[in-house]
């Protein structure tokens, strides 16, 4: 039995192991945190959030500042899917985010059947426009992309 | 000393005329930390156990709620149509009913849902201190209006009108109305004052008190609130909508108590708020038991950069949830970004009902089984007297800080009761203003671009544009058009998408929008924002995706752009914040950035102000983006080429936005090889980048690795505290900070250059 956790983890409850759901390789064990499974990388957040204005002439560009954050990249140490970002003042310590009761885990899913494709929940409600302008506010998903 | 039993009595009659005198001559009737510090349920009253335990029609209770639902939505549009405040006119307001205890049962579907978790507590209020008073007391035709977040409710621009329901002579339910006024006399026009530095400097601070007597208004009551804020009009018109449309929803409620009984009514309401509780509990039971865990990070006071973590701990055992906010920034002693407790909580709740179970009815019960832990004196958890008026700092991070712990725990389950969504974006990115307006009336408000923040992608598909606020789902951006009606202010580049400012991911967060203002015929105007997230960014994206870039305040001084317009049309290419800053077109200018946090400032006709509405967060790795999809940003220009490139690692051309799948592939997995690389182990990475402590060169508040040590300050010094023992942190004027530093350099150049400097 496999307990799907994230996007890219599941907990194979056989092996009480964290596993990566894009190739399957084993990360460690379920009982800890399954960063220490991860590769890890510090990040300058320049390099993700780019200037937009010119740093010769301001100090405040729309990038975060260096000195104040920093991103953590956490990657399978197999494929190299990055499974998980944290952003962080520099030298803190990366957070332990997952700690399950996985006895527990496995008494809850004795009688559950194995998910293998998360389900996709209901969109969160909001008020629909009061008049109509025929666009789509930008959510795209696979499925507008066929249309064009 | 021997006593006898009967001089005990005695003592006892003694205590018993002592305990009532001090009941009925206390000397301040302050918040009530039993009402305050509660969020649960009241146990039923006599009526609703007889009620209840006779066991109640679910049919019938499903068709009083309808009835009750549409009441509500008709009070709801009555206000949204006529009240005068920009924040009714967009949505920011609710209508709601309450049980007898003063549980808050239901509210207008489209309501603001904070207001579910925070509009009972003043009402409990006057049921413990003035139902029995004999100077206040509670009959029918009665009106009571409230504005102090201490007892209750969101924040301060925030006013309520609440009534008693009676039936048959006989109190069965509150009803109310609150709409986000707005202007509230504080020390800056608008009613959110970041310069605070005391809760005296925040206005109006009504704690409840009758205000409307057989359905009028009173004029004397009237006439004081009118002559402590910059907006009479807008107190008296907003006071008059809210009465009337509680008036109007009580006709409704009575009908309802006319067509099926008291006891019907009654039952069904209570009934209503322990389905939803056993609901909650039974969610709860559903999760694996564990911890998840989110820090946040904010980085400014709106006075002063500096970094102040909020941290969560969500714990799930059986079916008992704790959320543990120990270990965050101390409160400060002289900012305005603390709140309280209940604030906080309302502004959780919001976040669990919009983002987590969203299919829930919209009540206090949806939180009350849930146990929320704080540090006293911490940022989310302030003393009452520490300044509040900007609490929503932390309010907005609690309205998403359940995203990223709740999808962790959640993600498991085989039933969803909503999408897998990453944070929106987080903050109050619009102008407040005051001032004289074209009409020649004072007034003070924001602008209602607070309700365009992006939302955050989900797992199957990006986030919508500039959607809503994080506060609210049902509320609007608003028309510009109205805007420049009432206020001088005049819209240079509006709802414009923030190219390149993206939470990237596997899907995308929505954008947010620009925002170019400026002043046209007033010659007393001015500005503030209210942000926090110009140099640590403020969204956090989920599972592998980003989180929002920083964002930050642009200006354009000393120039009028109206003269460059009608002098030289040509000379601004567009009115892009990018473009203009970059570019400088306009001679002459100063061209600024600074922190989203500005104080009210006074702008003169044609200075520029500019500032972004954000993205939300993304979701999942960026390399697992569909090419077609970021080909589609490029094509809606959305996303320049080079961060397409960059970011995404597709091939295609540039003219034609083909994509060439096959180098795309062999590109991203190239990547992927380049970040096992550069990555390193866990435990080594661990060993050589975490510190002890927080850098000595950045003002930090609030635990670091051990949630019981919290770091403040203490006259400018970092200290450390036990965190049952925190003491707020008083901050140096920035002024004084700056002169001081001005004062050091003009030293060295006179040392350097002597006297003649």
């Amino acid at each position: 039995m496999k307990v799907l956790i994230t996007e890219y983890l599941r907990i194979n409850l056989d092996s009480e192991l964290y596993e990566c759901r894009r190739c399957n390789g084993a990360l460690g064990s379920a009982r800890e945190t399954y960063k220490r499974g991860l590769l890890v990388y510090d990040r300058d957040p320049r390099e993700i959030h780019k200037p937009l204005l010119d740093p010769k002439l301001y100090e405040r560009t729309y990038s975060p500042h260096p000195d104040w954050c920093r991103i953590l990249e956490f990657y399978c140490p197999h494929c190299g899917t990055m499974m998980e970002v944290e952003y962080v003042p520099p030298g803190h310590p990366p957070l332990h985010d997952i700690e399950l009761d996985i006895d527990a885990l496995k008494e809850q899913w004795k009688d559950r059947e194995e998910v293998i494709e998360p389900p996709i929940g209901p969109v969160p409600p909001r008020r629909t426009h009061m008049h109509g302008h025929g666009h789509d506010h930008g959510a795209h998903s696979p499925a507008d992309t066929k249309k064009n | 000393m021997n006593t006898s039993i009967e001089d005990n009595e005695v003592t006892r009659e003694e205590a018993a005329v002592r305990d009532r005198f001090l009941a009925e001559n206390r000397l301040f009737l302050g918040p009530d930390p039993e009402i305050m510090r509660n969020h649960s349920l009241a146990p039923r009253t006599e009526d609703e156990e007889r009620i209840l335990s006779q066991g109640v029609d679910a049919h019938q209770v499903h068709q009083i709620r309808g009835l009750v639902n549409a009441a509500l939505t008709e009070s709801f549009q009555m206000v949204n149509q006529m009240g005068a405040a920009p924040g009714a006119k967009w949505g920011d307001l609710v209508t709601g009913v309450f049980t007898k205890s003063g549980d808050l049962a239901m509210i207008s579907p489209h309501g603001i849902i904070g207001f579910a978790i925070c509009c009972f507590y003043p009402i409990k209020f006057i049921t413990k201190y003035w139902m029995n008073d004999p100077t206040v007391g509670v009959k029918e035709g009665d009106g009571f209006i409230h504005n102090d977040a201490r007892y209750g409710g969101i924040h301060n621009t925030d006013q309520s009108m609440m009534m008693p329901l009676y039936y048959k002579g006989e109190l069965l339910f509150w009803l109310s109305s609150t709409i986000h006024e707005g202007e509230n006399g504080a020390c800056e026009p608008g009613g959110m004052p970041a310069a605070a530095e005391s809760k005296y400097d925040e206005g109006l601070k009504m704690s409840p008190f009758k205000v409307v007597e057989n359905y009028e208004i009173k004029r004397d009551l009237l006439t004081f609130l009118q002559n402590s804020v910059r907006d009479p009009k807008l107190q008296l018109e907003d006071m008059k909508v809210k009465l009337h449309a509680t008036i109007r929803l009580q006709e409704r409620m009575i009908a309802i108590l006319d067509q099926f009984g008291k006891d019907a009514v009654v039952g069904a309401l209570r009934s209503h708020l322990e389905d939803v509780e056993v609901e909650v509990r039974r969610r709860i039971r559903e999760l694996p038991d564990g911890t998840t865990r989110v820090n946040a990070f904010m980085d400014s006071t709106l006075r002063e950069n500096c970094i102040q973590k909020i941290q969560l701990a969500i714990t799930v055992k059986g079916d008992q949830m704790v959320c543990d906010f120990r270990g965050s920034s101390p409160q400060f002693m002289n900012r305005a970004v603390n709140t309280n407790i209940a604030s906080f909580k309302a502004a959780l709740g919001t976040g669990l009902l919009q983002n987590v179970w969203p299919d829930l009815p919209h009540t206090m019960a949806a939180l009350s089984p849930i146990e929320i832990v704080s540090d006293r004196n911490s940022i989310l958890d302030a003393d009452g007297d520490m300044p509040q008026a900007m609490s929503l700092m932390p309010l907005f991070k609690a309205c998403v800080i359940f995203t990223i712990p709740m999808n962790k725990l959640n993600y498991s389950l085989p039933k969803r009761y909503s999408a897998v969504i990453a944070q929106q974006y987080d903050q109050a990115a619009t102008f407040i203003y005051g001032g004289l307006t074209q009409h020649g009336d004072v007034t003070g408000n924001f602008c209602s671009d607070i309700n365009g923040c992006g939302q955050g992608a989900r797992s199957n598909a990006d986030g919508e544009h500039s959607i809503s606020p994080v506060f609210g789902f049902m509320a609007d951006a608003g028309e510009q058009e109205m805007c420049e009606e009432d206020t001088p202010i005049v819209r240079l580049g509006a709802q414009r998408l923030a190219r390149n400012r993206i939470g990237f991911g596997k899907y995308r967060g929505g954008l947010g929008y620009e925002q170019i203002a400026t002043v046209r015929d007033s010659n007393i105007w001015g500005f503030m924002t209210g942000c926090e997230g110009s140099l640590f960014s403020s969204t956090q994206g989920l599972f592998g995706g980003y989180s929002s870039p920083a964002y930050q305040l642009c200006k354009i001084k000393g120039i009028n752009i109206f003269e460059v317009l009608a002098n030289e049309p040509k000379r601004i290419k567009e009115f892009d914040i990018v473009y203009l800053m970059n570019e400088r077109p306009i001679p002459g200018g100063k061209y600024s950035t600074h922190d989203m946090g500005m104080t009210f400032e006074m702008c003169q006709e044609g200075e520029v102000y500019m500032i972004c509405q954000g993205t939300g967060g993304g979701y999942g790795d960026v390399l697992e983006r569909d090419p077609a999809l970021v080909m589609k940003d490029v094509a809606e220009d959305l996303m320049t080429h080079d961060v397409a490139k960059d970011i995404y690692k597709v091939v295609y051309d540039e003219r034609t936005l083909i994509v060439d799948d096959e180098a795309t592939v062999a590109l991203r997995n190239a990547y992927r090889q380049e970040r096992i690389r550069r990555g390193k182990s866990y435990d080594q990475f661990c060993a050589e980048w975490v510190t002890s402590e927080p850098p000595a060169t950045l003002p930090y508040y609030g635990s670091w690795d051990d949630p019981k040590t919290i770091y403040g300050t203490s006259g400018a010094q970092r200290i450390k505290m036990d965190a049952d023992k925190i003491q707020g942190s008083f901050m140096p004027n920035p002024k004084d900070l700056k002169i001081a530093e001005l004062e050091a350099q003009l030293e060295r150049y006179k040392e350097k250059f002597g006297e003649a400097v």
